[in-house]
């Protein structure tokens, strides 16, 4: 059974005592384990001060939810249900949120896709709460395998989106999350996504903080929107649709409403610079004509294809986006500098993660943009295989 | 129509696609600039006091006593009107009431440039109004009106004012109407 006590101005309802999140990511003395990331999520909701969380089941983000009810009964979560499908998930992850509770839910695949209205419905009402998408695919034939075709369905929804490469960057990253997404210039929801099973499943070294320590609640009287109450709902404008007034205020309001949600995800940068320690990571050689240009665990394989084409004599770099929606475009240029060949690998068919970076630096910089290596259907994505790929680009004829 | 502030002639602009973003903590802004709050706060002093119609918007935050800061800080909007020689409308409703509302007695955030246009205001003060109404209103007054908006915010300000000032409680506010007493001494109103 839940074991929730009265909030203090120090400590949250499970008695742990509330720290910044400076503290939490920076200061707090960590030590090592070896988990999953489905576990690793456990662990950061459990330092999260979460009020309230909503769940359904579906491959690979199941054990994650499930964990997340753990702490429901471990008395770490105020409020947990399981919803009827992801459409209502997301619809009571909403209703949760704008009542001013910290709110998080996961899912994965399909789920996010019948799940979708609702993620353009959450940034517009700018309620701040956290998906964990734990990236699957999508399509028929039916598939449980870590393809992350959903991400590009979810760019244009208003959301944040951060992409995580490993559970020690999941970890971090979802605390940050909460305090990003929740900061009252920003106010809009933010999508932490992993890889499935590459991530979820996978079972490595993470450096925790104790866990006799939480962030501060979650306080929805700064918010930019009037609290609810039975008087006002949420947002006012949920109750009175622009649409019904006249096409007039409909256009002024959206247009500008729609600008503003936008305005508020840029305004996210100088958080998220802060707390991710930049918006991108870069690893390799500084002075290299080939760059990859990577999120998630595509990150991990371009890592790999460096070392390789180092031992080759080739220099090259990878610059990781830890940011797709804010997309880290000035850091992205300045990381650029230099580079003659840029390389996008994916795990997924469309290649809109190559899609995205050619938007944002067409007519800025002087590089070719190969998009590629990528593979779907949740193939592994092998240092050979990029490698091969580089050499037909960067030397053609010549083989790898 | 539109002719002030970073996104000039744009329809429905957003100042954070100009680059502008709101000011860091302990400055503000005027137009693109991060300035000292001290010289925002003489500048806006300065446009209230020499622009037709200067008008104070208060919103919900500082119309209803829902706490004792609130109480303070509407007390000294009043006396910063009296200071600006500025009329107040209030916002204290955000529903849609086109085309029922009466711009004499209220300005709506989902059609401010109605209020402006109809009492021909050529500078006003944003304050107490929660953000999210505040942007979308200064996105919708600087697209459609020749107006200088001014947010005097209790949080982090807003880019789409032509002045913001950001962290504003009842002691900067009392700073600001000192300032605005020298400005108005200066220019002999």
């Amino acid at each position: 059974m839940s074991k929730i006590t009265d909030m203090t101005k120090t400590h949250n309802w499970s008695g742990q005592k509330l720290v910044s999140i400076d503290h939490m990511l920076f200061e707090a003395p960590r030590t090592k384990h070896f988990m999953t990331g489905s576990e690793v999520l456990k662990e950061a909701v459990k330092r999260a001060t979460v009020d309230a969380s909503v769940s359904y089941p579906i491959t690979p983000q199941s054990e994650a939810a499930h964990l997340i009810g753990e702490l429901w009964a471990e008395g770490y979560v105020g409020v947990y249900f399981r919803g009827e499908n992801e459409f209502g998930v997301m619809s009571e992850v909403a209703g949760c949120s704008m009542a001013g509770a910290r709110t998080i839910t996961t899912t994965s695949g399909p789920g996010t896709l019948r799940a979708m209205e609702n993620f353009a419905q959450w940034s517009g009402t700018r309620a701040p709460m956290q998906l964990v998408l734990m990236a699957r695919g999508i399509n028929s034939p039916l598939t449980i395998q870590p393809d992350n075709l959903e991400v590009q369905y979810l760019l244009e929804t208003g959301c944040m989106i951060w992409y995580a490469e490993n559970v020690q960057e999941l970890f971090d990253m979802s605390l940050a999350a909460f305090t990003v997404a929740e900061q009252p210039d920003v106010h809009v929801p933010i999508i932490t996504a992993v890889d499935g099973f590459f991530v979820s499943h996978t079972r490595e070294a993470v450096e925790l903080p104790d866990d006799d320590i939480a962030l501060q609640p979650y306080d929805p009287y700064a918010a930019p929107l009037p609290p609810i109450d039975s008087e006002m709902p949420p947002g006012r404008f949920l109750r009175d649709p622009f649409v019904m007034k006249s096409n007039y205020i409909s256009y002024a309001t959206h247009a500008s409403w729609q600008w503003e949600i936008r305005s508020a995800v840029e305004r996210s940068k100088r958080y998220a610079r802060h707390l991710l320690n930049g918006l991108v990571h870069i690893t390799g050689n500084e002075d290299a004509e080939i760059a990859f240009v990577t999120c998630g665990t595509a990150s991990n394989q371009a890592k790999e294809g460096q070392r390789e084409l180092e031992k080759l004599g080739i220099k090259s770099k990878v610059i990781k986006l830890r940011t797709i929606r804010p997309f880290p475009e000035e850091e992205l240029i300045e990381a650029l500098e230099g580079v003659k060949y840029v390389f996008v690998p994916e795990f997924n068919v469309v290649g809109w993660l190559a899609n995205e970076v050619k938007a944002k630096l067409y007519g800025k910089v002087d590089v070719n943009i190969h998009a590629g290596p990528r593979v779907a259907g949740g193939m592994s994505l092998p240092a050979e295989a990029i490698i091969q790929e580089v050499m037909e680009v960067v030397n053609p004829g010549k083989g790898a | 129509m539109a002719n002030q502030g970073p996104a000039y002639y744009s329809p429905y602009p957003a100042a954070t696609y100009e680059g502008v973003i709101t000011p860091p903590e302990g400055k503000a802004l005027l137009l693109e600039d991060v300035v000292d709050e001290e010289t925002a706060m003489r500048e806006v002093a300065r446009v209230m006091l020499t622009s037709e119609n200067a008008t104070i918007f208060p919103g919900p935050q500082v119309l209803y006593g829902w706490n004792e800061e609130a109480k303070k800080k509407a007390t000294l909007i009043k006396e910063m009107s009296e200071v600006l020689n500025a009329k107040m409308i209030p916002m204290y409703d955000y529903r849609p009431k086109y085309p029922k509302i009466d711009a004499e007695v209220e300005i709506n955030p989902n059609h401010p440039n109605l209020t402006i246009w109809h009492n021909n205001i050529k500078a006003a003060i944003f304050i107490g109004v929660h953000c999210h109404y505040a942007n979308v209103a200064l996105k919708i007054v600087r697209a459609e009106t020749d107006c200088y908006t001014i947010a005097i915010c209790g949080l982090s300000g807003h880019e789409d004012a032509m002045a913001t000032l950001r962290d504003q409680h009842s002691h900067e506010l009392e700073k600001f109407i000192k300032i605005a007493k020298e400005v108005k001494a200066e220019l002999g109103k």
